[in-house]
């Protein structure tokens, strides 16, 4: 399916957040996730299920004033 | 330095430093360190899969051992700002937040209404808000009405390092609530005005740009340490009450060839 992953349109084969942080290759690296700007919780990523246009937000620490 | 309590935090020092637009990571640990802050300013920005910028960077806040501060930086509504202070909480492990909502892009001035709308839903979540507003008195009502229980208004724009642009307004808020904690919290550029805002009753200041762009950062982080323990120190000794006319300090009494005598 297609979707934006930080703004990018991709074409991806995961079906979850879970299986699409593997595929893009975050491992197990400590990121915040979103969809449509909804907060998705690191325990709820394996049952959150992905749909076409979804707008995924995958972030991780970084310098701020 | 007398001690500050910002909601579970009882800190020594009155000085928070952001972390951002320093010439490197090494400059960075050393401008923290010269200024003797307990918390800093962090961010959460997108990553790629293959970067490691940001667990590097959480790294080196970690290991100097200070408590980190996430902000909502960027945020252009309420939805926005919540959706990042949730994802803040769980990347840094706090419910500390400061609170951005921008509603202009020249001066980078809070969205007061979008502010108060994220932060009453922050507080129902059991955040620890920490308003980044202006110095609007019946917006802090409202923010504290919301349930935030530090306050920080700005002095001027972000980035300006203009220094106070309303003296007024910022000592009616600290008039209007002395018991609030208040930090300013943007447009300071020069360690003098660290020293006037605490001159004015000012809990603590928040700063960036004003070390990260200085000359030499840890230089100017030392300065402005001191110069917000001046300033403190110099609010609590109670300064004078100014006068429009000269009063001579040499007693007049005896004065040689005193012809009123």
């Amino acid at each position: 399916m297609r979707i934006l992953v930080n703004g990018r349109s991709l074409e991806v084969q995961a079906t979850t957040l879970a299986t699409l942080l593997e595929e893009l290759g975050y491992g197990d690296r400590k990121v915040g996730t979103a969809i449509n700007q909804e907060f998705v919780r690191d325990r709820d990523r394996e049952t959150m299920r992905l749909k076409d246009d979804d707008a995924v937000e995958i972030v991780t620490p970084r310098q701020g004033g | 330095m007398d001690p500050l309590t910002l909601y579970d935090a009882n800190l020594g020092s009155r000085l928070l430093l952001g972390t951002a637009r320093y010439p490197s990571p090494a400059v960075l640990g050393e401008a923290v360190r010269a200024s003797g802050c307990e918390i800093v300013t962090v961010s959460l920005r997108r990553e790629a899969g293959g970067g490691r910028s940001g667990e590097s960077f959480w790294a080196l806040i970690r290991d100097l051992g200070v408590k980190a501060l996430p902000n909502t930086a960027g945020c252009r509504t309420a939805k926005e700002a919540v959706a990042t202070a949730q994802m803040a909480r769980e990347v840094f492990a706090t419910d500390w937040i400061k609170l951005e909502v921008i509603g202009e892009e020249d001066t980078l001035q809070p969205d007061v209404f979008g502010l108060v709308d994220a932060a009453r839903a922050l507080v129902s979540e059991g955040f620890c808000v920490f308003p980044y507003t202006t110095d609007d008195l019946v917006v802090a009502e409202r923010l504290l009405d919301a349930g935030c229980r530090v306050l920080m208004p700005w002095a001027a724009p972000i980035g300006s390092g203009r220094g106070v642009n309303n003296a007024f307004a910022l000592r009616a808020l600290r008039a209007h609530f002395p018991d609030t904690p208040l930090v300013v919290d943007a447009g300071l550029g020069a360690p003098s005005h660290a020293t006037a805002v605490m001159e004015l009753g000012y809990d603590a200041v928040l700063l960036n740009t004003a070390v990260a762009r200085a000359g030499d950062p840890v230089g100017m982080a030392r300065a402005f340490r001191l110069a917000v323990e001046a300033g403190r120190a110099g609010w609590r000794a109670q300064p004078m009450t100014p006068r429009d006319m000269a009063e001579p300090s040499t007693p007049t009494i005896d004065r040689p060839f005193d012809q009123n005598a």
